[in-house]
């Protein structure tokens, strides 16, 4: 599937296109098909989204896993925090990523 | 230390006024993100991974315990509680919000700092040896050419857009603490017959393609120091390749021109230049240095209590001969075992700018190692300082060893990483500590980069890591015999790569060949050279 991510303008955090809006978490990305560029140049000038950008992803049954290790990371948070990512009572999180 | 006049104030407070003003309208979309990016770039904020990351200038190193204690504040008021202290001798904030930047620069010009030239093409942050003004073998202090390097690069119109960054180095001593050589300019300043001067290299560099910067000049009076560096920097802003980013650093330049012809013509316009007034009036010198004066030493007890083991050795490993022999100056590991190198809370560099203010004359340094040092620090003090430093897991005693490596942030953080560079030096901390092997193996320099621009040195390692990308899948190569130091030289790649658990295995059997191979006093660095690549290939590839 192809999903959008980029990082919010105002405070620097990683989002994903859910459809609607952006989230913070990989799991509401949804497939945008062909659309991607068109929704990126909308949701840029509304200036809702910094440097927004197109990746590949694969829906599995554990969740939406982005492609390529960089937005794997991105879509948690520094493995060697895991106080600081997004589910920090859940060691096991980081397994997916690398 | 140096202290801003009205001039300098001015310059930074307008600076962030300017930078509200741009940073308001790019979040009313006034602006568009390419052209705020130039922007914020030139004032040290960019956009990484999982947020803006601000990049804060701390001059050749040095500050006093209300910078540092205003650098903690910021941590925990608009960062998640920490930064990362760099090899540029710098902070990095990971966790800024755009709509914070501009207060955050307000409060660091209030205990006048900023972020300028943190990034960009142009001069940057000048870095210097760590131990200027305290170490026993300088010569004289470096700083005050560094400050008059500093003043003069600021907002100099004529180089705010060189072909590509541009990093500078001053030294006094014959031991370089500083990686002077692989700077894009290296100063050392020297005596010769009486008189001192500078010795200028220039060149240097690491990213994708590192080179050992040559000396060009044996000896530049002082009163000619700005002069000549223009002149470096004329001949490059001509010729530098604009047209390709990978071949735009002065080392390219130096390298296809040859050394020789390069000089020629840094000469040639050096002379021309020498009538033009570029030098700033003797005076200013002047003005600088009485901010680096010696502050009153105090005579006191040279020797020290050692019966506790753990206090002997770190004051052995983190201690550093001072030029007045009542003190030392003492280094704060920021590297604690399993620990992420250079990171430190915001309380702990709170209490850093305490010890500093209690017991170092005010004064603390970034070492590009990326620990913090207690320059001034009276023998009698020591032990106080210790336990302090010890309570606040801030008294590891591994300085120089395997366990203080340098890691740039790697994938955990930068946005042009291909791999983690911090879970290495992790496991390798942890593993040689709970081995005993570190002590064993004494002087070791281990430097891992997670991309080719060698943020991390790995160049320069005795040991050196760099993460590459492999299909997608994170990969280490490993290389051998480099350093940053007074016998200075490149490392060479052992040969393919390795997973991240190899690499590790690696590391190990590279440090067990050295133990049993070294004769008398070696350092692995001296083994590898003896004998040579090949041992180590045959333990890690037969
Ligand atoms: C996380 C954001 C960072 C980015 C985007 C970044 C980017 C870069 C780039 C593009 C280069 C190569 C320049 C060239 O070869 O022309 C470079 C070099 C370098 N950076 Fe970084 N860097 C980052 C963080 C750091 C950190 C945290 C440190 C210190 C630990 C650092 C220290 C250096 C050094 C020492 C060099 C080599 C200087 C040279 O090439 O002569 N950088 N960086
Ligand atoms: S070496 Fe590469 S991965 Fe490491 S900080 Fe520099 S740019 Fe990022």
């Amino acid at each position: 599937m192809k999903i959008l991510t980029g990082n919010d303008l105002r405070t620097g955090a990683v989002i994903w296109w859910d459809g609607e809006n952006w989230s913070l978490y990989v799991d509401n990305a949804t497939d945008v098909g062909e659309n991607g560029e068109e929704i990126l140049a909308r949701e840029e000038a509304l200036r809702r989204v910094n440097v927004p950008y197109i990746i590949e992803a694969e829906a599995t049954e554990d969740g939406i896993r982005p492609a390529h290790i960089k937005d794997r990371v991105r879509a948690l948070g520094p493995t060697v925090r895991p106080d600081l990512t997004l589910q920090p009572k859940n060691p096991e999180a980081l397994d997916w990523i690398i | 230390m140096y202290a801003y006049d009205q001039y300098d104030q001015q310059m930074v407070d307008a600076r962030v006024a300017e930078f509200r003003d741009q940073a308001r309208r790019r979040l009313e979309g006034k602006l568009t993100e390419d052209q705020f990016k130039p922007l914020r770039l030139m004032n040290g904020l960019y956009l990484q991974l999982h947020a803006y990351m601000l990049r804060v200038a701390i001059p050749y190193g040095t500050l006093n315990s209300r910078q540092m204690t205003a650098l903690g504040d910021i941590a925990d008021k608009y960062d998640r509680g920490y930064g990362h202290f760099t090899t540029r001798q710098n902070l990095q904030y990971n966790w800024i919000k755009l709509e914070d930047a501009a207060d955050i620069l307000a409060d660091l010009a209030k205990v006048e700092m900023h972020a300028i030239q943190t990034s960009g093409n142009c001069i940057r942050n000048i870095s210097s040896d760590h131990f200027a003004g305290a170490a026993k073998d300088e010569l004289i202090d470096p700083r005050p050419y560094a400050e008059l390097l500093r003043q003069w690069s600021s907002f100099h119109p004529e180089f705010t857009y060189l072909p590509r960054k541009f990093k500078i180095a001053v030294i006094a001593a014959e031991k370089d603490r500083a990686a002077m050589r692989l700077h894009d300019i290296g100063i050392q300043i020297v005596e010769k017959d009486g008189e001192i001067g500078a010795r200028f290299y220039v060149g240097g560099g690491m990213g994708r393609t590192p080179m050992i910067a040559p000396m060009i000049r044996d000896f530049v009076p002082l009163d000619q120091l700005i002069t000549y560096s223009e002149a470096c920097l004329r001949v490059y802003n001509r010729y530098g390749r604009r047209d390709n980013k990978y071949k735009a650093r002065i080392k390219i330049l130096v390298h296809e021109l040859g050394a020789e012809e390069y000089t020629r013509q840094v000469e040639e316009e050096f002379a021309h230049m020498l009538d033009q007034g570029v030098e700033p009036p003797r005076e200013e010198l002047e003005r600088i240095k009485p901010f680096f004066a010696d502050p009153a030493f105090e005579d006191g007890p040279k020797t020290l209590d050692r019966t506790d083991p753990d206090f002997a050795l770190w004051v052995k490993h983190n201690t550093h001969q001072h030029k007045h022999d009542s003190y030392v100056s003492a280094v704060i590991s920021l590297k604690p075992v399993g620990g992420i190198p250079g990171d430190a809370t915001g309380e702990q560099i709170r209490i850093m700018a305490q010890l500093a203010k209690q017991y170092s004359v005010d004064e603390l340094r970034i070492m590009h190692t990326q620990n913090v040092v207690l320059p001034h620090v009276k023998i009698a003090d020591l032990y106080a300082i210790w336990t302090a430093l010890g309570a606040a897991d801030l008294g590891a005693p591994n300085m120089d060893s395997i366990e203080d490596m340098i890691a740039c942030p790697g994938l955990d953080y930068c946005a042009l990483a291909n791999a983690r560079s911090i879970p290495l030096a992790q496991r390798i901390s942890e593993r040689f500590d709970a081995s005993g092997k570190t002590e064993k193996l004494g002087e070791l320099k281990l430097k891992i980069s997670g991309c080719i621009n060698a943020c991390g040195h790995h160049h320069a390692g005795h040991i050196g890591i760099l993460g590459v990308d492999r299909k997608g899948v994170e990969n280490y190569q490993l290389s051998l015999g480099g350093s940053e130091a007074e016998d200075v030289s490149l490392a060479k790649i052992t040969g393919p790569g390795f997973t991240e658990d190899g690499v590790i295995e690696a590391v190990e059997k590279v440090t067990d060949l050295y133990l049993n191979r070294r004769e008398g006093e070696e350092r692995f660095l001296d083994t590898y050279r003896r004998i040579g690549m090949t041992p180590f290939k045959e333990a890690l590839y037969d």
